[in-house]
């Protein structure tokens, strides 16, 4: 590990205030990622402003019927809340999918969603990345790549992002809230991660200083008919190969609406809105379910190792929905 | 609790406690890196970041300056080792990189956090050469050992293979590889060096305190008895710690350049992936012939794996073909590609698990092919004599372990029918598969026992307990071998202070410890009688085993296995297997239980998920921590049911045991795959099966 200082701020202003005036200072919440990252030498970070003890751990009631899940809430907590378990199910079990006990224990929902991609090359800093070193060259396009992404990639990068919390959130069209340099605000979980374009090396779309709050669910009536079906070469304690987040309104045999986000498939949580839009007002059967995954598909790109992603999300897709539409 | 006091003569076979048990549970069992040392210091490589080539310049300047390194040590000031004919253990002796990752410096320093953090700050420029580090199948520059593994031959042909391949009325011609896989136990390789006036102390995590003491005497020049080597609780040894390897060698080498100072060196899990030996991979042809009645005429079993240039290891895959099945005609050769790559070595049943995985494989197609159970189909082609020697064996009891894991197992009126049962979205299969493993016997084990006050009796031999219950088995071995109760028998092993010891390895410990345990035994009481006087001591070696001419030895297993496919996703789960083994006359039967079930799941390992990914642009593994190597969670292992035979074989050993450290392994792949076919239609040959290579 390259020294570092540590430091606790005594409240927002001054975590905020303290990462401004160190460009390479970071913030350590859970540090269940960024930890490890250090001692690979892959995160150098001076500083470490620790914001654990800053932000909420608790999860409350909106006036909106919604849920204000403070930054700081772990993992664990987050999902046993009986709130999120009847209300939110799909979050609950995507949280549950994801690491292990003890990580769990430790993870916070604001750091959750800022953690960084499982890229091997990412993590092994004797092979160019350009998500790690801008500019070096990306070892997996032409490497290694089953787990690499197959949707929004760039010529830079094909990392994907790993969270399942978060794949969750993006279905359930949460909001971010951020408190910078420049005060409050609020950023749809669509706008939160971004797609690595030119500029792998930027995860989000956070500038240097904002910190993660808390996290919105906005009211959503049919929230409670949502499952989250995490696949992995594993039963447990494995990253995804894909998973699907979804949520099913069907009245008379119809799509009244629906919410559907795909994991470990690109850089960010991929919302599903073609799937979406091409499923509302629709008879809700196999063949539809089948032909929205195949039209939210249709822009795949898989690389040499990761072409049965494609099938596989569009199975995961539709099985998925049948069990809503059956469940409901 | 089963540590109650039996009589005496009835300690073998008891399902006893292990003895070291409160001790590990209490944190008071003292691994490699907890020996308390005075003043210690701390260990971290640097490794080369190209597969081949020169280390043009290392600049230290930057990890020198830093507070608390001590030294930077580099082939340029490292000493100069007195023996360097094993070019693998030879580190810091040159500028030459035959791997990317070896050895090319070290740090030592105050803190573990300084020394890695200073082997960072050491640059390296090189002089690269091309490299060569993936095993292909057409590769042009393959070629053929003069031996295998443990002296064995390179190729075996008896009969005309070729006419009767193609003469055969069935035949099959198909072609199952296996992967580089990596040791990984609990605990990594670890050593403390410490030298004192010239004497050289190593706390290391080893299979074998004898055997790390002859290659480091050998290598720094040093009189053996200027060496000990100390390793009284080793936290999992599944071959990597079989062999010597250069982590060991520059902890030596480092605490030699800073008398005064022990030196500690443990592995990341990220450097358990380089130098301490892996699985080489495989690619395995098969090709097998059989008349109308589903009996072999051919067997043909073509090998093409992976060696270092730098030192050649010939892993003997195809062995257990030669002996496995009867048939009229069997060829089976091996040819090594020599790559720039890190030199493979032992991981648990080396040449047999990724060798049987292959036959077994093959010959669950094939008794298809015959319209066969596969269980009737091995019945029919159960040997009468060892076919590679020619002998009788001196026990074989496959037919019994397959009848009895199917009784067990509930094979009885198993539908043949692939891809034909299906419970929600999972398709279920069963599968079977056999294995096999030799009792292995090794020179160079002495025991020594002394009768001490009130009546007890040390028994000393420089064996290693690595986690399997060898404390245990032996200190039961010496009550019955003396005829008095446990109680009076205090075991001392893991130093090499004590006479020494064989490797812990090929499943031999028991069979050589304890042969020479009970030699020592019988020689006691012929001296010093029922009632000897306290300081009445003797020490005696193994004895010979004239039967080894006579009998063909082996141990035996059979495996059953519920397979679960999921049809949208290619997920296999494993929600039961059994196993019925026969291995002689079992020591003891927890720590035993213990040995299969851990066996068994390695093999569930081997099967699904186990796999080292080399970047052949790099030359290195690149999955290299446990979030991308994946081993099985506890989610990933159903119920396991183990059992044995009542085996009484006279002509192994004196306690008819056979060695169980392996077996567990060998037919637990082929065992899954088997069942995976069965359940999906879809053979996968090649390991492991993962979603990807199920999912439609």
């Amino acid at each position: 590990v390259k020294p570092f200082s540590y430091m606790r701020a005594q409240d927002l202003g001054g975590a905020v205030a303290a990462l401004a005036e160190a460009p390479n200072a970071a913030f350590l919440a859970g540090g269940t990622n960024l930890v490890d990252l250090m001692k690979l030498g892959v995160m150098e970070p001076e500083v470490l402003v620790d914001v654990r003890r800053l932000t909420s751990d608790s999860i409350e009631e909106l006036p909106d019927g919604g849920v204000r899940i403070g930054a700081s809430v772990t993992n664990s907590d987050l999902a046993a809340d009986r709130t999120i378990r009847s209300r939110y199910p799909a979050l609950s079990q995507a949280l549950l999918a994801g690491a292990s006990g003890q990580l769990r224990n430790l993870a916070t929902t604001g750091g959750n969603l800022l953690q960084r991609t499982r890229c091997v090359y990412f993590y092994d800093t004797t092979t160019p990345c350009n998500k790690r070193e801008p500019g070096s060259g990306c070892s997996a396009i032409e490497g290694h790549n089953k787990n690499h992404a197959i949707l929004g990639a760039s010529e830079h990068c094909v990392a994907t992002h790993p969270s399942d919390m978060a794949v969750a959130m993006a279905a359930l069209d949460a909001f971010v809230n951020v408190h910078g340099p420049d005060g409050e605000r609020r950023v749809p979980i669509e706008e939160l991660h971004r797609l690595p374009g030119d500029e792998p090396q930027r995860d989000t779309t956070l500038e240097h200083g904002e910190l993660i709050t808390a996290v919105d669910l906005p009211p959503l009536d049919f929230a409670s008919n949502s499952k989250y079906r995490k696949v992995r070469e594993r039963a447990s304690y494995a990253f995804a190969l894909v998973s699907v987040a979804a949520a099913l309104a069907v009245q008379d045999g119809v799509v009244r609406d629906v919410r559907l986000a795909l994991g470990e498939v690109a850089q960010k949580p991929w919302r599903a809105t073609k799937a979406e839009e091409a499923l509302r007002g629709e008879p809700a059967n196999e063949a539809n379910f089948r032909a929205a995954a195949d039209i939210e598909l249709e822009d795949a790109d898989p690389l040499r190792d990761n072409a049965f992603k494609v099938p596989l999300a569009r199975n995961v897709i539709t099985r998925t929905l049948l069990e809503l539409s059956e469940e409901q | 609790m089963s540590t109650t006091t039996r009589a005496p003569g009835t300690a073998i076979g008891a399902p006893l406690d292990r003895i070291d048990g409160p001790q590990k549970v209490t944190g008071n069992a003292r691994y490699a890196y907890e020996h308390h040392v005075e003043y210690p210091l701390y260990l971290f490589p640097v490794q080369s970041d190209i597969a081949r080539g020169r280390v043009a310049r290392m600049d230290a300047s930057a990890a020198e300056a830093l507070a608390g390194v001590i030294i930077v040590i580099t082939h340029e000031n490292a000493p100069r080792l007195t023996d360097t004919s094993d070019k693998e253990l030879a580190i810091l002796q040159s500028d030459e990189v035959a791997f990317r990752g070896q050895y090319i410096g070290a740090v030592v320093a105050e803190t573990f956090e300084v020394a890695r953090h200073a082997a960072n700050l050491v640059e390296v420029s090189y002089a690269e050469e091309p490299h060569d580090a993936t095993l292909r199948p057409d590769s042009d520059d393959l070629y053929t050992p003069n031996q295998l593994n443990a002296g064995l031959q390179t190729d075996t042909e008896e009969g005309d293979v070729d006419g009767a391949l193609s003469s055969a009325a069935v035949k099959l011609d198909e072609t199952y590889t296996t992967p580089m896989e990596h040791n990984n136990p609990m605990e990594p390789h670890t050593t403390i060096a410490v030298w004192e006036g010239g004497d050289l102390t190593l706390y290391d995590s080893t299979q074998g305190v004898h055997t790390v003491r002859r290659a480091v005497a050998r290598i720094f020049g040093l009189d053996r008895n200027r060496v000990r080597v100390v390793a009284p609780h080793v936290g999992g040894g599944f071959g990597s710690k079989g062999l010597p390897h250069t982590n060991t060698i520059l902890a030596a080498l480092a605490a030699q350049m800073i008398e005064g100072r022990p030196v500690k060196f443990a592995l990341t899990r990220q450097q358990m992936f380089s130098g301490v030996g892996y699985r080489t991979p495989t690619i395995q042809r098969i090709r097998l012939g059989a008349d109308e009645d589903g009996h072999l005429t051919a067997i043909s079993h073509d090998v093409i794996e992976q060696s270092a240039k730098i030192k050649e290891f010939a892993e003997q895959t195809a062995y257990a073909t030669r002996t496995m099945y009867a048939t009229e005609s069997r060829r089976t050769t091996h040819r090594l590609a020599a790559l720039d790559v890190p030199v493979p070595s032992w991981m648990r049943a080396p040449g047999e698990a990724p060798g049987m995985y292959a036959l077994e494989a093959a010959m669950d197609e094939m008794a298809v092919r015959c319209n066969l159970d596969p269980i009737e189909f091995r019945i029919r082609n159960e040997p009468e004599v060892d076919a590679e020697t020619g002998l009788p064996y001196s026990s074989r009891n496959l037919v019994a372990c397959l009848r009895d894991g199917a009784e067990r197992f509930g094979w009885e009126g198993r539908d043949p029918a692939p891809r034909a049962r299906m419970e929600g979205r999972w398709l279920v299969g069963t599968g079977v598969a056999a294995s096999m493993y030799p009792v292995f016997m090794m020179p160079g084990t002495k025991v020594r026992i002394r009768f001490e006050c009130e009546g007890r009796y040390a028994v000393e031999v420089g064996a290693v307990d690595i986690g399997t219950g060898t404390w245990t088995a032996l200190t039961q071995i010496a009550a019955d071998a003396l005829d008095v109760d446990i109680e009076s028998i205090d075991l001392r092993i893991g130093d090499t202070n004590l006479p020494p010891a064989s490797v812990a390895g090929g499943s031999s410990g028991i069979t050589v410890w304890g042969s020479t345990i009970f030699e020592a035994a019988r020689v006691f009481r012929e001296r010093h009688g029922q009632s000897p006087s306290e300081g009445d001591t003797v020490e005696a070696g193994t004895p010979a085993n004239p039967e080894t001419e006579n009998y063909s030895m082996h141990a035996f297993g059979a495996y059953f296995v519920e397979a679960r496919v999921n049809e949208d996703t290619g997920e296999v789960r494993i929600p039961r297997m059994t196993g019925v083994f026969a291995v002689g006359r079992v020591i003891n039967a927890k720590t035993a239980r213990s040995q299969f079930i851990g066996g068994m799941t390695m093999g569930l390992s081997m099967a699904l998920h186990e796999e080292s990914l080399v970047d052949e642009r790099f030359g290195h593994v690149i999955n290299h921590d446990f979030a991308e190597y994946h081993i099985p969670t506890n989610a990933d292992v159903g119920e396991i049911d183990v059992a044995w035979i009542d085996e009484k074989d006279p002509h192994v050993n004196p306690m008819g045991s056979k060695g169980i450290g392996e077996i567990g392994i060998v037919g637990s792949p082929a065992a899954v795959a088997n069942a995976v076919y069965h359940a999906t239609d879809v053979r996968v040959r090649d390991l492991p099966i993962t979603p990807d290579k199920l999912v439609r």
